[in-house]
């Protein structure tokens, strides 16, 4: 498989096109279903009660009252979602965080659920359910957390990662560590060397949908469930390990999905409402209020990141080190991991080493948030490299140039690298009109570089050819933005025929195979690599119907431009066969034609971006507004480029409103202080300028079209993009996102002191 | 108690029976089936619930179901006329002003208002004009760039 | 004999070493001698390892083939959003 799936540098014909997307109709006119949209019959509605404390021994639950509530249906606690998962404790992670055990680890945790014949009664059942807390002491700040008298999340948590073991427990659930050279002989080198703390608020994915989900369990021991979800095998998985059915016994259709960003990875609520729909015996739904997504779904990390840095006078980087510090909420993750993998990985250094410290806090876990726990390690790294340029006066994106990784260089969380983009977005960059466009007063300018790996992962791709040589191909991955037009011109690239005669839609959980979720920008990128292959596979057929029809030997027919031509002298007269009349014919030489393919799709392109920002900031009351915007980021190959472009300028708003606005502010009761779109404020279309895109296309020589992950990269560069135009404008280094206006103004202030 | 309400949603009478608390948005959802109308928020911040009532933009997730009576109401369901697609809504496809497309029905809805005022907004004016729907999908750049175009194919008539 | 490179991470778990030599020609051969020889490594396979292959990340390909001349580099497995 492997040899067939590499990059060939063919021409294209529909790839690359721009053609309307397959589900768009049914977008702008409001008859696509979303999670909330399903509606079954007799079907319930289901809430959930949340902890209103950061931390509690729950003592007592009394659910009697709600239970005699006429219209009450089923009332569920922990004690109805036993634990079976035999140790595997991110399953027991996630079960616990569906519904709360002998603790309350956050504000928003859930510890009990209704579901009822209406809303109204589910909300008066819900106030009736009785729960003893007793309060425990709370930590919420990552620096905070990791003191040595911070109150501990959990007594058993012992550091890993860390000789030797530690024999006392705290809130460091592990350490990891990457690098190789030795950054002290790299310290010593260096003609200066900048050290800095930086900080970086929580943010929340956003999705404009909440979560929802209807379940269906049926006393045979079947059930159905209609979710949002960015990977509906996953949730299939989890939903049967969690409530300890049978997997197939679960079927899962994915509805169209109002954004994930990472927050629709795993579950939250969706096996709450199957076992409340298994209690009550009817159908459940069960919706998140935006509150109740704040509060307990999603966010990012907040983190604290040192950051040391040492450079030569002509810009050579000597040495560079990172200890990231990132809150994890209660149950630990990679986070830190991930951060201490991304922070250098632009650039090639031969002294270079980071370390990760994964912190548990009481807030809700911690989720995927695009290009996880890139953003804010990116931050600090690409502030510190504009603080040593200016300090050698040297030009920002000379320095980064100087020192970018390349083929070959090894990078900083281990591998060599193959041919990467870094080096080109950068001189794309200093090429760039923007970059040379004037300033106005109180504008400042900033750019910043980023990385994001992308993952393949398993995958499974059904190609139909019906009767009258149209093409259905249903795909397991979710699509999230666009990824059904890209695939379709894909199999319609591969196959000959035209796009509008492709129809690909997304198959639920018993109509293809697994397929790992669309997470690490993976859709398009390995639903891709499998649809040509299983294209391939429907040609080889088609070369052998039309052999049979022409009564010829199938080696000499060869599949060019959607047609079977035969070739030779003996048969080169004879007139192509198109695709749809040997789907005519299909009846009489075999049967359905289709071609299937499952793979694992390794071997996704590591992406890079260079962004360039322009700020205006008020120095009076610090406000800012970015003026402009340019993305620049390597594809590898634009399928459909103008939803490339889309994900390009997603990823840099979501990074503008990280930089400047929005962050979970938790009060000293540990609760979350503004669970809601009016103070937790996410970009609107006035607060932002058009967003500028260039896209570059350095193949990746693993796909067989150069495709690489595009979705996720976009988000990595922006906090430090305009963390340095805000420090240009204002003429004061900014070390604490987000940027808000008072942040800003205090940072003015205390430099003019 | 319930009570009956009397409406006109998108040219059509129709009457629906709801809770004196209940919000439009749910009386609209769940009871005369038009889900295009989406909730983000259910307190006015995200646009996504946008209707149109009585001429005006308005969040029907601050409305109560009850105040619709007598009322007329637009909704995304409405906006095509039959299989013709609404200038805004051929102009959000072709632009791809959408990802994920559940800030769409809003952004539409807001839109048509938008437009009806103003048929040659500036850029600004557009900008200001949406800033209650969030989207969180596409920077908003390609849904600007769609309203624009729009106008202008409807300017032309 | 594969010269195989690992993250930081994984070091305490080898006794500290920054390369291991395994003879494994094929990522599932790899990974089995390497929970074999060094049973402090089996939490770090169970939460996954991936194996890098001259700079291409392969998270489960058990199949995969090592030629002997590249570089291989452990990496732990990673998702994303
Ligand atoms: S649902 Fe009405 S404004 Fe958000
Ligand atoms: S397209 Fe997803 S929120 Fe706007």
């Amino acid at each position: 498989m492997s040899n067939n799936t590499k990059f060939t540098g063919q021409s294209f014909k529909s790839v690359g096109t721009r053609p309307l997307r397959p589900d768009g109709l049914d977008k702008v006119t409001g008859r696509a279903r979303y999670g909330a949209d399903i509606q079954l019959p007799g079907q319930l509605t289901a809430l959930i009660l949340r902890s209103p404390h950061a931390h509690a021994t729950i003592k007592s639950i009394d659910t009697s009252k709600a239970e005699k509530l006429k219209g009450v249906k089923a009332v569920l606690t922990s004690a109805d979602l036993p634990d079976k998962n035999k140790g595997d404790q991110d399953l027991f992670d996630i079960l616990d965080n569906c519904m709360a055990r002998k603790k309350v680890l956050y504000d928003g945790h859930s510890v009990a659920a209704v579901a009822a014949i209406d809303a109204v009664t589910a909300r008066a059942a819900l106030k009736l359910i009785k729960v003893e807390y007793a309060i425990l002491p709370h930590v919420t700040d990552v620096d905070e957390a990791v003191k040595p008298k911070a109150p501990l999340l959990n007594r058993k948590c012992i550091t890993q990662g860390v000789e030797p073991t530690p024999k006392k427990a705290s809130n460091v659930a592990k350490r990891t560590e990457f690098g190789h050279g030795n950054t002290e002989t790299g310290f010593a080198e260096a003609d200066f060397v900048k050290e800095r703390n930086f900080k970086t608020e929580q943010t929340h994915q956003g999705y404009i949908e909440p979560h929802a989900c209807v379940a269906s369990y049926s006393p045979d021991g079947t059930a159905e469930l209609w979710v949002c979800t960015q990977g509906h095998f996953v949730f299939r998985q989890q939903c049967a390990a969690l409530l300890g059915m049978d997997v197939s016994k679960l079927r899962v259709t994915p509805t169209e999905i109002g954004g994930g960003f990472g927050g629709k990875t795993h579950v939250w609520a969706e096996p709450v409402a199957l076992a409340l729909s298994r209690k009550a015996n009817r159908p459940v739904k069960l919706v998140m209020s935006r509150e109740e997504v704040f509060r307990a779904s999603g966010p990012t990390s907040a983190t604290s990141i040192d950051i040391k840095i040492g450079i030569t006078k002509d810009g050579t980087i000597t040495a560079g080190d990172a200890t990231l510090r990132y809150s994890n909420g209660p149950y630990v993750g990679p986070w830190a991991m991930l951060g201490a993998m991304t922070a250098f990985a632009c650039y090639d250094l031969k002294n270079v080493r980071t370390v990760g410290y994964e912190v548990l806090v009481n807030r809700p876990k911690t989720t995927a948030y695009r290009a996880p726990s890139a953003p804010m390690a990116a931050f600090a790294v690409e502030s510190v490299i504009d603080e040593l340029a200016a300090e050698i006066g040297m030009d920002p994106v000379e320095v980064r140039i100087k020192n970018a990784a390349k083929e070959g260089s090894q990078s900083s969380y281990g591998p060599v690298y193959g041919p990467i983009g870094i080096g080109p977005t950068l001189e794309a960059a200093q090429k760039h009109p923007h970059m040379s466009a004037k300033l106005g007063k109180n504008q400042g300018r900033g750019m910043a570089c980023g990385f994001w790996f992308n993952f393949g992962g398993q995958t499974c791709t059904d190609l139909n050819i019906a009767p009258d040589g149209t093409v259905t191909l249903t795909v397991g991955t979710i699509d999230v933005g666009g990824a059904r037009a890209s695939l379709s011109l894909i199999a319609a690239e591969e196959l000959g025929i035209s796009y509008e005669d492709v129809k690909a839609v997304v198959g639920d959980t018993t109509s293809v195979g697994y397929n790992d979720m669309t997470d690490g920008s993976r859709g398009t990128f390995s639903s891709s690599m499998a649809t040509i292959i299983a294209a391939r596979n429907a040609i080889s057929i088609l070369k052998e119907r039309a052999a049979t029809m022409w009564e010829i030997p199938v080696d000499k027919v060869i599949w060019e431009e959607g047609h079977a031509k035969a070739t030779g002298k003996k048969h080169g007269n004879l007139a192509p066969l198109s695709l749809a009349e040997i789907a005519a014919e299909a009846p009489n030489t075999g049967g359905p034609i289709a071609g299937h393919n499952e793979l694992v799709a390794d071997g996704a392109g590591v992406s890079f971006a260079t962004h360039i920002c322009d700020v205006e900031v008020d120095r009076e009351t610090g406000r800012t507004k970015v003026v402009r915007y340019t993305v620049i980021q390597d594809a590898g190959k634009a399928v459909h480029p103008t939803y490339v472009e889309g994900q390009y300028q997603g990823g840099a708003a979501q990074g503008i409103g990280w930089a400047l606005n929005e962050e979970y502010i938790y009060g000293d009761d540990g609760r979350l202080q503004n669970p809601g779109f009016l103070d937790y404020r996410i970009p609107v279309c006035s607060d932002l300028p058009m967003i500028d895109t260039q896209i570059l296309e350095i193949p990746n020589p693993n796909h067989p079209y150069g495709v690489r992950g595009v979705g996720e990269t976009s988000i990595v560069p922006p906090l430090a993009a305009v963390a340095n135009a805000v420090s240009n404008a204002a003429g004061v280094r900014m070390t604490h996102v987000p940027m808000s206006a008072p942040r800003i103004l205090k940072a003015i202030d205390s430099a003019q002191d | 108690m319930a009570q009956l309400v009397s409406t006109k949603i998108n040219n059509d009478p129709i009457q629906f029976v709801c809770e004196p608390q209940e919000p439009l948005l749910d009386a609209l959802r769940d009871r005369v089936g038009l889900t295009g109308v989406k909730e983000g928020c259910g307190t006015g911040d995200c646009g996504a619930c946008s209707i149109i009532l009585d001429g005006t933009l308005v969040c029907s997730c601050l409305v109560l179901g009850v105040e619709a009576e007598g009322r007329a109401i637009e909704t995304v369901e409405g906006m095509a006329d039959g299989a013709t697609l609404h200038p805004l809504q051929t102009k959000f496809l072709e632009h791809a002003a959408l990802q994920c497309g559940i800030c769409t029905p809003g952004f539409l809805i807001a839109a048509k208002a938008l437009l009806k005022n103003n048929p040659a907004p500036t850029e600004e004016e557009i900008r200001y004009a949406l800033a209650g729907n969030l989207c969180r999908c596409t920077g908003y750049d390609k849904i600007v760039r769609a309203v624009q175009d729009a106008a202008k194919v409807m300017r032309k008539g | 004999m594969a010269e195989i490179k690992v993250w930081g991470g994984l070091r305490p778990a080898i006794g500290g070493a920054a390369t291991l030599d395994i003879e494994a020609s094929t990522i599932r051969e790899l990974l089995r001698k390497l929970e074999e020889q060094y049973p402090d490594t089996a939490p770090f396979i169970e939460a996954g390892i991936a194996v890098s292959i001259d700079g291409v990340i392969y998270r489960d390909s058990w199949g995969q083939k090592l030629p002997s001349s590249a570089e291989i580099y452990l990496l732990p497995r990673i998702e994303g959003g």
